[in-house]
């Protein structure tokens, strides 16, 4: 992190197990991401960006190579080091936005800020300041089911925003939504990212998404085929 | 913990029907098992009570010889009361039982009996000796049972022969008119016995100041063994009562095992299809900071909880329902007086706060162990594949 470096990888090697062989997802990695980018893993089902974000997120680990996310290696975390990072620093969103279903929007929201330990009154200031970013401060009583795609999709990116994380990392936030939608919501964390500084990680291959990102990172067949920055 | 404690609640609350019927099946099972212990503890109680109420007192006194197990015995177990006892019985706080064997025929029938002699103005024992107190000339005053009554026949105001034989081994005869009978839940102090005043046996065997057995008030005085006295505390006397409900106990403790497994399998049904179904919420929990261990003890913790929540419903309609019982008693459906044991009509329930903590921590802690075990599962899941809703 000395370095500015949100995201640091090397020579990334993932492979899963499969019947008496292994299915090599990511092969040979490198990349960098600084603080404050908006930038996407651009690529066709298969070509290994779900598989690259787990890994950023802590949630898998490299076979080979090194992978550092906010100066931890993530290869080297025990999984209570790695529930930490994730608690703490990184924010998640969803394609099919992992709602707790029998919690109300407030609720969701708040469940980050309770593994942080927050008092109630923070909680309740910061949850309502999340839910004013995402234009559902009206909604708080309201549960998933009651609530439509766009709405579940807005409810997700408060709760990963609410705690204020180094980086969020976004697995095809807009697949399950209509066009009107999906601009709304990308508007909504374009307008996060610039005014909270906030890193953002996308895996898309959804045009709309990736005619937002600055950074687009395109992965075919578990490698870095180019990469393409916009200006802001 | 306190978190997981917060969550569970919540998560709970929010599935709704799933959660209470989970919790009305564990709450009945609750209320059955501290009703169902309740009624033996109450027909411990009540046996002990009416026993002693009725025929040991604070315990007693045998002749070396008696065995009340065997009649054949009554012929040689008597002897002269001994002159330690004769404070005791002066103050009214130890009482002297005559004890031998008669026959009586009642519609010509022959029926063996046991007679036993009292003193009628005794106050230790609930029997209605009282009316023993009578002088007659043609007949010897009785009490006997409603179950006696019932096997000869026989009601108050009825007459019958009595035969006997004396100390010598004499043959004699006589009529007995009942004065009075009584209800009691002992069937030692009915089946097959007739209460007669003890002087009257004593002139009628020829056994002057004599007694088979003493029962005495004061059960914490210390009491030794005496020449030829037997002393027999109550504890030992209301150990085949003890011994009963034990039984009892192991018996119905398969009825709440029945209840407590229908429970748990609930619980574990539940368990094990919200592992298969709420896999993405595990995911998430993951992604969002939890540790897999974290999320197994969230599990656990809401599994947990279903017994809490049923201890509360418990209460609410539980406590009603079980005062009522101890109040108005559970009446069983048949006749209980020919059972052969200490057992009335109407057992009252009683609850000790042991009973119930006792339960509730026994129901905790199962349905803590039924909730862990299914969630076990999660600890070995790939959060990557439960994120996916992927069947692991």
């Amino acid at each position: 992190m000395e370095n500015g470096h949100i995201i640091e990888i090397e020579k990334l090697v993932k492979k899963f197990p499969m019947g008496k062989g292994e299915f090599i997802a990511l092969n040979g990695i490198d990349l960098i991401l600084d603080k404050g980018e908006f930038a996407g893993l651009v690529g066709p089902s298969g070509s290994g960006k779900t598989t690259l974000l787990n890994i950023v997120g802590t949630l898998d680990v490299p076979s080979v190579g090194k992978a550092v996310v906010l100066g931890r290696s993530v290869g080297n975390l025990t999984a209570k080091e790695a529930a930490r990072l994730r608690k703490e620093n990184l924010g998640f969103i969803f394609q099919s936005y992992n709602l707790l279903v029998v919690h109300t929007v407030f609720e969701n929201v708040e469940f980050p800020l309770l593994l942080l330990k927050y008092s109630s009154q923070e909680r309740k200031k910061m949850v309502m300041d999340a839910l004013e970013w995402v234009g559902l401060t009206d909604k708080v009583k309201q549960k998933p089911p009651q609530l439509s795609g766009g709405e579940c999709q807005r409810v997700a990116i408060a709760r990963a925003m609410v705690k204020r994380p180094s980086l969020v990392l976004a697995d095809e936030p807009t697949a399950n939504l209509d066009a009107a939608n999906s601009h709304n919501i990308l508007k909504t964390m374009e307008t996060l990212n610039r005014e909270l500084k906030t890193t953002f990680l996308f895996a898309t291959h959804d045009d709309k998404v990736i005619s937002y990102l600055r950074r687009k990172i395109f992965l075919a067949d578990g490698r870095i085929e180019k990469e393409e920055r916009t200006d802001d | 913990m306190k978190l997981a404690i917060k969550l569970a609640f919540r998560n709970l609350i929010g599935a709704g029907l799933r959660t209470w019927l989970n919790v009305i099946v564990l709450s009945f099972s609750f209320v059955v098992i501290i009703w169902i212990k309740g009624v033996l503890a109450g027909w411990d109680l009540q046996a002990k009570n009416d026993m002693t109420n009725w025929e040991i007192a604070g315990g007693q006194y045998w002749h070396e010889d008696y065995d009340p197990f065997d009649p054949f015995t009554f012929t040689d177990s008597h002897a002269p009361v001994p002159p330690e006892f004769a404070e005791e019985i002066a103050a009214g706080d130890m009482e002297p039982y005559l004890v031998i064997q008669g026959s009586v025929y009642p519609q010509g029938r022959l029926q063996h009996v046991t007679i036993k002699g009292i003193s009628p103005e005794q106050t230790l024992f609930m029997l209605p000796t009282g009316r023993l107190d009578t002088v007659m000339v043609d007949a010897i005053p009785a009490v006997i049972g409603t179950l006696m009554g019932k096997s000869l026949k026989m009601g108050t105001g009825d007459r019958v022969v009595l035969q006997w034989r004396d100390a010598n081994g004499t043959f004699d005869a006589a009529e007995l008119l009942i004065v009075d009978m009584f209800n009691v839940s002992v069937p030692a102090v009915d089946a097959g016995q007739i209460y007669i005043p003890l002087e009257k046996l004593r002139e009628m065997t020829g056994m002057q100041n004599e007694a088979t057995l003493f029962s005495f008030r004061d059960s914490e005085k210390e009491r030794p063994d005496m020449n030829g006295w037997v002393h027999k505390s109550k504890e030992e006397l209301t150990k085949q009562v003890d011994d009963l409900i034990k039984v009892k106990t192991g018996g119905t403790s398969v009825l709440y095992g029945i209840l407590l497994l229908l429970a748990m399998l609930a619980i574990f049904d539940t368990q094990v299809l919200s592992i298969f179904r709420r896999q993405k919420e595990i995911g998430t929990y993951v992604a969002l900071g939890y540790t897999r261990k974290q999320v197994v003890g969230l599990f656990t913790t809401e599994g947990a909880m279903y017994a809490v929540l049923a201890a509360l419903l418990s209460a609410a309609y539980g406590m009603p329902f079980l005062l009522w019982q101890a109040k108005a008693g559970w009446t069983m459906p048949i006749d209980t007086s020919e059972f052969g044991m200490a057992i009335a009509q109407t057992l009252y329930p009683v609850y000790s706060a042991g009973l119930v903590a006792g339960t509730t921590v026994l129901v905790l802690v199962v349905t803590t162990i039924v909730s862990y075990w299914p969630s076990r599962k999660i600890a070995k899941m790939n959060p990557t594949d439960a994120l996916r809703g992927k069947i692991q």
